[in-house]
């Protein structure tokens, strides 16, 4: 299982290298989302406004969705699924690569993103990098979430407007643990608790996928 | 279903459908081991899905089968996709990936040694390709890369969807050559073509489909 997961997750990163999706369109998006929550709250109250947490994982959100389609777009040609399913690649080593390719892209893209919220949002460095192992944690459950409901909308007819549809349920626990844990480092709080529901939720997403994506597939 | 060993793939009044449209209406068909069977007919005849069904790609809706000792029905179609090789006509394989690197992927994957893409590569004339993203490459070389790809897997049952589609005479030529080099090795060839195949030296088994049954043969 773990040398398929290291195998799929390697291939997913290659293609994202040599495609440049990632670099010159997600990344980019990213950003522009991001100026445009910094212009929205307005030069006065950026740098006093407790929204900066909120507004990053709405950000995310918005950039994980775009990455959830790619990473299954890449699958979903009939040649390529078919051939693919010739080689009895184990599901949930499928599962975990395809998850760890998309949290890996989750959390370069990310860096990028908490950089520009200390530049646009005005976001204490000191705390941001307080609220680093929540964030790493939470984008990583973002990532088994967002690889197992990918999966369940691949298939289906205009799955790029069902995917949100399916996914931000499952998707807003997840943002308000990471939403509060990030307030708590910047402003003080309860930090630890909502970090341990993050890394809960991980392990859940994680458990349920390497059970259920083979069943998935197969649907 | 009661699996005949001397068969590699036996449908009974096979049916399989795609969102309540039959692709295939009642296919009855015994594929022989190391034989080459070739599936005519127009388009939309049911070829292809004939293929996928063998190939344990779609489930059987209807009806009996069993292929290389898996029953259709009851048994692992996963198991099933293990032993088979797809070459479609769609391109197989991952576009941004090198030539190489996606044989490399299913090498892994196979855990077959490295040393097998060389001779896969040198085989199918690709070598110099190898550094080539897929997308880059022609109808044709694809076509090539799909083979190669199958040469790593050495599948027991090679399932071709319109393999000539795409090569030129000299591809041709070399292709009938490949499967008869495949079928003497005791492996299973079916293939989908809109017309018989050229190469009277193989001696295929040629099936008519027409309305997704089989209407005539040979």
């Amino acid at each position: 299982m773990i040398r398929t997961a290291l195998l799929v997750a390697g291939k997913d990163l290659r293609i994202e290298r040599r495609s440049r999706v990632l670099l010159w369109q997600v990344v980019p998006f990213g950003v522009m989302a991001l100026l445009l929550c910094g212009l929205a709250l307005g030069p006065q109250r950026a740098g006093h406004s407790s929204a900066a947490p909120g507004l990053f994982y709405i950000v995310v959100v918005l950039v994980v969705l775009l990455m959830i389609n790619r990473s299954h777009g890449v699958e979903s040609t009939p040649g390529t699924r078919a051939s693919v399913a010739t080689l009895g690649l184990d599901p949930a080593g499928v599962f975990l690569g395809k998850a760890l390719a998309l949290a890996v892209e989750l959390w370069l893209t990310s860096a990028v993103l908490l950089a520009g919220s200390v530049v646009v949002l005005h976001t204490a460095l000191h705390g941001t990098l307080v609220a680093l192992p929540s964030i790493v944690v939470t984008l990583g459950a973002l990532a088994g979430a967002g690889t197992l409901y990918g999966a369940l909308s691949s298939g289906a007819n205009g799955s790029a407007t069902l995917l949100p549809v399916l996914s931000l349920p499952a998707f807003a626990p997840l943002l308000i643990a990471g939403e509060r844990s990030f307030s708590a480092a910047l402003y003080g709080g309860a930090l630890w608790e909502w970090w341990v529901i993050s890394l809960v939720a991980l392990a859940g997403y994680l458990a349920v996928g390497i059970l259920l994506y083979g069943v998935l597939e197969e649907s | 279903m009661k699996h005949s060993e001397a068969r590699v793939g036996e449908l009974r009044d096979a049916v399989v459908l795609a969102n309540g449209f039959p692709l295939l209406s009642g296919v009855d068909v015994e594929i022989e081991p190391a034989s080459l069977t070739v599936l005519t007919g127009a388009n939309g005849a049911g070829k292809t899905s004939l293929l996928r069904l063998l190939g344990g790609l779609v489930a059987l809706n209807a009806g009996e089968g069993s292929v290389l000792g898996i029953d259709l029905v009851r048994g692992d179609r996963r198991q099933l996709r293990r032993r088979v090789g797809w070459l479609g006509h769609e391109g197989s394989f991952y576009d941004d990936l090198t030539v190489r690197e996606n044989l490399t992927f299913a090498a892994k994957a196979l855990e077959r040694p490295l040393d097998d893409l060389r001779v896969a590569l040198a085989r199918m004339g690709l070598a110099s390709r190898a550094d080539t993203t897929t997308k880059e490459l022609s109808a044709g070389q694809r076509r090539r890369l799909g083979l190669a790809w199958l040469l790593l897997r050495r599948p027991e049952l090679w399932l071709l969807d319109e393999p000539y589609a795409s090569l030129d005479d000299e591809g041709r030529t070399f292709f009938d050559e490949l499967l008869g080099e495949v079928v003497a090795s005791g492996a299973t060839v079916v293939v989908s073509a809109h017309d018989p195949l050229r190469s009277a030296s193989l001696h295929p088994r040629t099936l008519e489909m027409a309305g997704g049954r089989i209407v005539g043969g040979s």
